[in-house]
């Protein structure tokens, strides 16, 4: 431990902590362009230099180690003509075109250039420039900006996982591009934009959209999968103008998947603005609320309760599902569905369905088994977590399943259920690995119990954690991984079928509607749901704020609003609770969730009993303890899942996302979701056809 | 020789290390842990030169990034840093021409313009049999015989605009060449002989005779 003093403060740090950052623990502002808090050092910038007394030269403080009784100077007259120096240097070769370039207001050079540098430039000869990068279709490039930070690279090799960037050719001539100009393609490519400490990678969607101090920034919460990412919206007006990461060590750390940042676009496009209802010739026609309702009331009236159904789709908040579940309590409704993509694991039990290991908790695994998920694309930070775990401690992974694009390596023990009654039997070579790994885990994907035989699968795999000691006193390695953002509150508030009482799941429900049984389905906010299969005569209630598939088989639609609109709660998938604000308005008539089937109850005559958010908040505590505690993740006491038919079959678990950039309406309304489709992965689709 | 220059030209469309080269990069894999191959990327890059006219494609470069498991971004960042990497197609001869002061106080200008009339082409450029490249370099350190250029592996030392056409006469030939000093200049002893020490130098010239005899 240390001992220093830094501009005449005394610090005691960590052995091992630079210069740099024992100045930061004192609240010393040391400006640098290359260092980043997550990235590992480079020193290449030179800009927080720092005087120590004795040394002979000035020292780059991110990469000088805190020694005992070290006397440092950070803002002597020696530094600050050195910093002053650095600056004039750094910008002989940046163009002064800051009106025009997207990073202007929020600038590391502008910044630090007004703060440490030099008020003229003496420097006479041409500026050099360099040719632009096509990164694809997310990040802008300006490369006659770049400062050589590196930070970009670092990041691709560290934290993305994508080792396509690198430092070119030497000296006036060195330029960051990638392998013989190909195109990056990862998943987390949008947070190069905010490595960059300049102009040079810019966001292509928000190219000359804003400026930084017109925006209203909004903290709030992402919907776009089940890691519950912290985000921040900005916001001009009603329209939101681009979605950045908020720091929270415990879940996205400050990174963002690309879905996440650029699927906001998609909040202009095809909103549901008005109800519809549809007229004797089949069409759907713009009402007003009132219309609406008493449309519903009166079909809901003559309706027994055990023929209406409820599903709730990937994108709502808990308060509207608990208003749902309340309204479908009143109506007498056994048959509530949040398994909207037909999976079949068991809802019932807390530990069975959570997270358990919890995203940061993925970090300390030694054994990581991966059954039919590709957490790259379903849960795309949690993925960068198993990637810095690889990276760091070179953690095994195995997959069960279809082979994935990953970018770790990983084992492949066998392609479906059969491979896990394998290894349970002791029958397969790589037993002996999971016997001896001290804290293995494993992830459960959709595509394991997205089938007929999902429950045994579910059953089957806690069998094997159990089997594999995945389950200890303080290590609970038994995991599913969601991928909708609202199905964990869902669960945790019970918007299951009501088996006591015959209520059917989405595979019941839907055959119900066919032959005839089913008079009404309220479906809030799901899409895919096999539409086409509902008999003619359910009457559907599609309240969501898309015209997508959900509105277009609807009988009647109510409009309400989309996340960045409404004050609400998510769980993510390791059930922590997490709080998101509203940033916009609603479009057009559209209503707040819980308001809308606050008012239906009003219609039916039977109010529910609450008139505001913190009475609904109240309503959802009584229905589950979690509630009470925002931000935190609650370990499920360990209860395993038994099926009572545990015969699986052999067909191999199929991947349950097919495209990365299009798996809700958000995402499907977007421009820029569809210009990443085109550019990965029909490119990759062609790929992989041309090489058989 | 950045990336985009690269695309421009006609690429191969594969490469493979020949046997002989196979079994040195087995010696060279040897040096290193095993866990640390990527340390082999600048000998396997001369060997692919070596073997490949004079010039690393992209493909070898793939290759390397395969054999040393490592991201085929590190191993373009090697051959873009280093100039001795040639990127693209070269003559069979590559001229380094040493422009640097030493040599230019002694008359590297002639033996650049020697170079560039007789071949008729610029410095930069190859000639159209595709013998001949000419390039300017830094420094070589071989500033005592000033003026000096490089051949491929060898240095031409003491050149004059005369013997400097000459010497690409002989290699364009390929016969009769004279590596290092082209005035019979041994080692770097001073060009009219040696001038203090005279004993000690007749001494040391008979020996170095007899050395070469020996040979």
């Amino acid at each position: 431990m240390p001992k220093l003093t830094i501009d005449d403060m005394e610090v005691t740090v960590e052995a091992g902590t630079s210069l740099l950052q024992a100045a930061e623990q004192l609240g010393i502002e040391v400006p640098r362009f290359c260092y980043h808090d997550r990235l590992s050092v480079a020193g290449n910038c030179r800009m927080c230099l720092m005087e120590v007394e004795g040394a002979p030269k000035l020292a780059a403080s991110c990469t000088a180690p805190c020694g005992e009784d070290m006397k440092v100077h950070t803002k002597s007259e020696k530094v600050k003509t050195a910093q002053k120096g650095v600056m004039e240097m750094m910008l002989i070769n940046h163009p002064l075109d800051c009106p025009i370039c997207d990073q202007g207001g929020e600038c590391d050079l502008q910044d630090q250039s007004v703060a440490y540098g030099f008020d003229r430039s003496r420097f006479l000869d041409n500026k050099r420039s360099v040719k632009n990068k096509d990164l694809g279709p997310l990040v802008k490039t300006t490369m006659t900006r770049c400062i050589h930070c590196t930070r970009c690279v670092r990041f691709g090799e560290e934290v993305a996982g994508i080792e396509e960037l690198g430092v070119l050719n030497r000296g006036e001539h060195l330029e960051i591009g990638t392998y013989v100009e190909q195109m990056i393609t990862s998943e987390l490519s949008g947070n190069l934009v905010d490595v960059c400490p300049v102009g040079a990678l810019t966001s292509k969607p928000y190219a000359f959209k804003a400026r930084p101090w017109e925006l209203t920034k909004t903290e709030t919460i992402d919907v776009m999968d089940a890691v519950g990412s912290n985000i921040r919206v900005d916001s001009r007006g009603n329209e939101v103008l681009r979605v950045l990461p908020r720091l929270h060590e415990d879940v996205n750390e400050e990174w963002i998947s690309d879905k996440t940042r650029h699927a906001c676009d998609g909040l202009k496009m095809g909103r549901l603005d008005k109800p519809y209802l549809k007229n004797s010739k089949g069409k759907l026609k713009p009402v007003s609320w009132n219309d609406a309702f008493e449309a519903i009331s009166a079909k809901i009236k003559v309706t027994d309760g055990s023929k209406i159904a409820a599903v709730v789709g990937d994108l709502c908040d808990c308060e509207s599902i608990m208003a749902l579940k309340d309204v479908m309590h009143l109506l007498g409704s056994p048959h509530l569905e949040c398994r909207s993509d037909g999976s079949k694991f068991n809802p019932y039990i807390p530990s069975g369905y959570n997270f358990n290991t919890s995203i940061a908790g993925v970090e300390d695994a030694d054994l990581i088994i991966l059954i039919g998920t590709n957490p790259r694309l379903e849960a795309a930070m949690l993925n960068a977590r198993i990637y810095k775990n690889w990276r760091d401690n070179k953690v095994k992974v195995a997959v069960i399943g279809s082979h994935i694009d990953v970018n770790y390596p990983y084992v492949h023990l066998g392609t479906g259920s059969e491979t896990l009654q394998d290894l349970i039997a002791g029958k397969h070579d790589f037993d002996e690995t999971l016997k001896n790994a001290k804290k293995p885990m494993l992830i459960l994907g959709t595509g394991a119990t997205m089938r007929n035989d999902g429950l045994a699968v579910h059953a089957l795999a806690c069998e094997f954690a159990e089997h594999y000691n995945m389950i200890q006193d303080d290590w609970n390695g038994f995991n599913l991984l969601h991928m909708s953002a609202s199905r964990m509150g869902a669960l945790a508030l019970g918007f299951t079928p009501k088996l006591e009482n015959g209520g059917h799941d989405l595979d019941g429900i839907v055959k119900a509607s066919s032959k005839g049984n089913l008079d009404i389905l309220y479906v809030m906010g799901a899409d895919d749901l096999p539409f086409d299969k509902l008999g003619d005569d359910t009457f559907v209630i599609y309240q969501g704020h898309h015209g997508d598939k959900g509105a277009a088989h609807a009988d009647v639609v109510l409009p309400s609003v989309a996340y960045t609109e409404k004050n609400a709660t998510y769980i993510n998938t390791e059930g922590r609770v997490q709080i998101a604000r509203k940033a916009t308005f609603p479009v057009g008539d559209a209503k707040e969730d819980w308001t809308i089937l606050r008012s239906l109850s009003a219609y039916l005559g039977r109010p529910l009993p609450y008139d505001n958010l913190l009475e609904l908040r109240e309503r959802m505590v009584q229905e589950n303890d979690l509630f009470n505690h925002v931000d935190e993740v609650i370990a499920q006491p360990w209860n395993k899942v038994i099926a009572s038919d545990i015969s699986v079959n052999k067909v191999p678990f199929k991947l349950p996302m097919a495209d990365f950039y299009q798996t809700n309406v958000i995402c499907r309304a977007s421009g820029t979701m569809q210009e990443c489709t085109d550019a990965f992965f029909s490119a990759n689709i062609k790929k992989r056809r041309v090489n058989g | 020789m950045g990336s985009v220059a690269i695309k421009k030209i006609e690429q191969p469309k594969s490469f493979k290390f020949s046997k002989a080269n196979l079994d040195k990069i087995e010696k060279i894999l040897a040096k290193y842990p095993s866990n640390q191959k990527a340390s082999a990327v600048m000998p396997l890059l001369d060997l692919v030169q070596r073997q490949h006219q004079n010039w690393i494609p992209e493909v070898a470069m793939e290759e390397i990034a395969r054999i040393l498991e490592m991201p085929r971004i590190k191993v373009f960042e090697v051959a873009t840093f280093y100039t001795m990497y040639n990127l693209k197609p070269v003559g069979e001869y590559l001229i380094q021409l040493c422009t640097t002061t030493p040599c230019w106080l002694c008359g590297s200008a002639d033996i650049v313009k020697a170079c560039e009339d007789h071949l008729g082409i610029k410095v930069g450029e190859t000639s159209k049999d595709g013998k001949f490249t000419l390039v300017e370099v830094e420094c070589l350190g071989a500033c005592v015989n000033a003026p000096m250029i490089q051949v491929n592996d060898d240095y031409y030392e003491d050149l004059t605009a005369e013997n400097m056409i000459e010497l690409l006469e002989h290699l364009k030939t390929g016969d009769d060449i004279t590596v290092g000093s082209q005035t019979g200049r041994t080692g770097s002893c001073a060009e009219a002989g040696p001038t203090t020490l005279e004993s000690h130098a007749k001494k040391a010239k008979i020996k170095m005779a007899e050395i070469e005899e020996d040979k």
